[in-house]
């Protein structure tokens, strides 16, 4: 591996420029792959318009864009969004905490130690596949129906996954970095503390990002009980009365949060590991 | 070689290794007698699945023969010691650490004063050619680049022994080249005591006083071979006839252990 010899911008070749988009495992120019994914949302925009528009469709089983965005207005103006916007990120960053605070210490003791791994590695990998949403009443029973219930589950939805890839974090670095470690004298927990966590952290910081996406994801299934805000809950209410419009805008504006704690993440994980970047 | 007038620096005594796989026993390396004078550099060569790679964990005490000893100026091997240096193919660099403090990182366990830690920091930053990128992330250095910190690191707490395991066989032939001699000037500016393994012939030949050439399945000594070719060398030796002649001697070796191997997996 030679990093410092870059590739030449320009490669000559025989094809045609047009035909080179569509060249097996080919860079293309990074402004036509940054178009290209705004090109298919403003499309599926324009088509979810068009049919609209046409009355292919009754508003009742696809709304307009632009009813969407009216009763986004709405929920603005009203002040409904901020108080649901804030109780369910609030939701979702103490949920998420809770199971990152346990995942981590366990993930990575599962990775370095055998006998951790086989305690439990079994245990976790089963209870990962249960479904959440039928825990919904034991959760009710133990935690009551306040806030706490609504954590338990992002909790469980969250922690099983979120312990097993941060143990497959830890176990993915090379082994040599350890010995390395050994023959410079360090003991074993100075080895812990100072080669594996900091050669694991960002392969970590990228487990964090992933799983708080599922947190967001199991939002709805928090607030499915007993909660009266939440963006979660707004969508669940809006079922009842069939009011598409707010179901369509509640899901796009949790898409759209997940996207931007995606994107915190993303750009956070690249300044504070600007060492594991190829190219200053 | 009078080594039984002389103390060795390291002395591998029937040294054998058996792995478990499967719950079936396979003999790695059977037995293994090597003695290694105080500075030689001994190169270890074989066809892959020799255990040339176990027998240098084993000296460097990252891994436990099952029968036999190791010794280092007498004592017993238990485990990894600052008087050994490892150097692994695989880079094996803290990568969230800039050049300078991979090498640092070293010293830690070193009792010197502050200042003589970075002078000789600073030193074999010198002495591997870095100069200029103490403060590059080793992500930003090329394969060879890399190596060379690996390198310095391993040395820079002054083992007497360095154990390398195949560092150059992940460079292009070019940097391979550069790294061999770059080596040699280290170690004779630094006289430590090497075992170097590779499966690189002309590399095995060039650098070292000593080549060992082990036989595969299970991993023994099939030729322990002084190589007296005069110092400092430059690459241009390689095409000598004495080098030639060497080099004829341990690929005939080489060849009638593949040939073995090959004839062992088709029966």
């Amino acid at each position: 591996m030679n990093n410092h010899v870059h590739q030449p911008e320009a490669i000559p070749t025989r094809h045609k420029p047009k035909r080179d988009l569509l060249e097996l495992r080919q860079e293309i120019p990074s402004s036509i792959f940054s178009a290209a994914g705004f090109v298919v949302p403003a499309l599926l925009l324009f088509s979810w318009w068009l049919v609209t528009e046409l009355g292919f469709v009754r508003p009742l089983f696809l709304p307009s864009p632009q009813a969407v965005v009216m009763e986004g207005w709405r929920q603005l103006s009203e002040g409904v969004l901020v108080a649901d916007a804030s109780i369910s990120i609030y939701r979702i960053v103490v949920g998420w905490l809770a199971a990152t605070i346990v995942a981590v210490p366990i993930g990575i003791l599962m990775g370095n130690y055998r006998i951790i791994e086989g305690s439990l590695e079994p245990l976790i990998s089963t209870v990962r596949y249960m479904p959440v949403v039928a825990l919904i009443p034991l959760s009710i029973l133990w935690t009551g129906i306040g806030d706490a219930q609504k954590i338990l589950i992002l909790f469980l939805g969250t922690f099983f996954q979120q312990s097993l890839m941060i143990m497959d974090n830890v176990k993915n670095i090379d082994m040599n970095l350890i010995r390395a470690g050994q023959t410079l004298g360090f003991s074993n927990s100075e080895i812990l503390r100072r080669i594996i966590l900091p050669a694991a952290s960002p392969g970590i910081w990228d487990t964090f990002r992933i799983t708080i996406g599922w947190t967001w994801t199991y939002l709805v299934v928090a607030e499915l009980v007993a909660a009266s805000e939440g963006l979660g809950r707004r969508i669940m209410d809006a079922q009842r009365y069939l009011a598409t419009d707010t179901i369509l805008f509640g899901t796009l504006f949790i898409g759209l949060l997940g996207l931007l704690t995606d994107y915190v993440f993303k750009k956070s994980g690249q300044s504070l590991f600007r060492w594991n970047s190829q190219t200053r | 070689m009078n080594q039984t007038l002389i103390k060795p620096k390291v002395a591998i005594d029937s040294v054998g290794k058996t792995f478990r796989v499967n719950a079936m026993p396979l003999v790695a390396i059977e037995r293994i007698d090597i003695n290694i004078r105080e500075n030689e550099f001994v190169s270890i060569v074989g066809t892959s699945g020799c255990g040339k790679s176990t027998l240098l964990n084993m000296v460097g005490g990252l891994d436990e023969p099952t029968s036999g000893e190791i010794r280092i100026d007498g004592v017993p091997v238990a485990g990894p010691g600052r008087n050994r240096g490892f150097v692994f193919q695989s880079y094996s660099l803290f990568e969230w650490m800039t050049v300078q403090t991979n090498i640092r990182f070293a010293l830690e366990k070193s009792t010197m004063a502050k200042a003589e830690k970075t002078e000789l920091v600073a030193h074999f930053i010198q002495a591997v050619g870095l100069s200029g990128f103490e403060n590059a992330y080793p992500r930003q250095l090329s394969g060879g680049m890399r190596q060379r910190v690996a390198i310095a690191r391993a040395l820079v707490y002054k083992p007497s022994i360095l154990l390398m395991d195949e560092p150059f066989g992940a460079l292009d032939a070019q940097t391979r080249g550069m790294m061999q001699e770059l080596l040699l000037k280290v170690w004779e500016d630094h006289k430590v005591t090497v075992l170097f393994v590779t499966h690189d012939v002309d590399e095995a030949i060039f650098l070292a006083d000593r080549v060992i050439v082990l036989a595969s399945r299970p991993g023994r000594v099939k030729k322990d071979m002084d190589i007296k070719l005069g110092r400092p060398r430059s690459f241009d030796i390689v095409t000598d006839a004495a080098f030639t002649a060497y080099k004829r001697e341990i690929f005939a070796d080489i060849r009638e252990e593949t040939l073995r191997v090959m004839a062992m997996e088709r029966a």
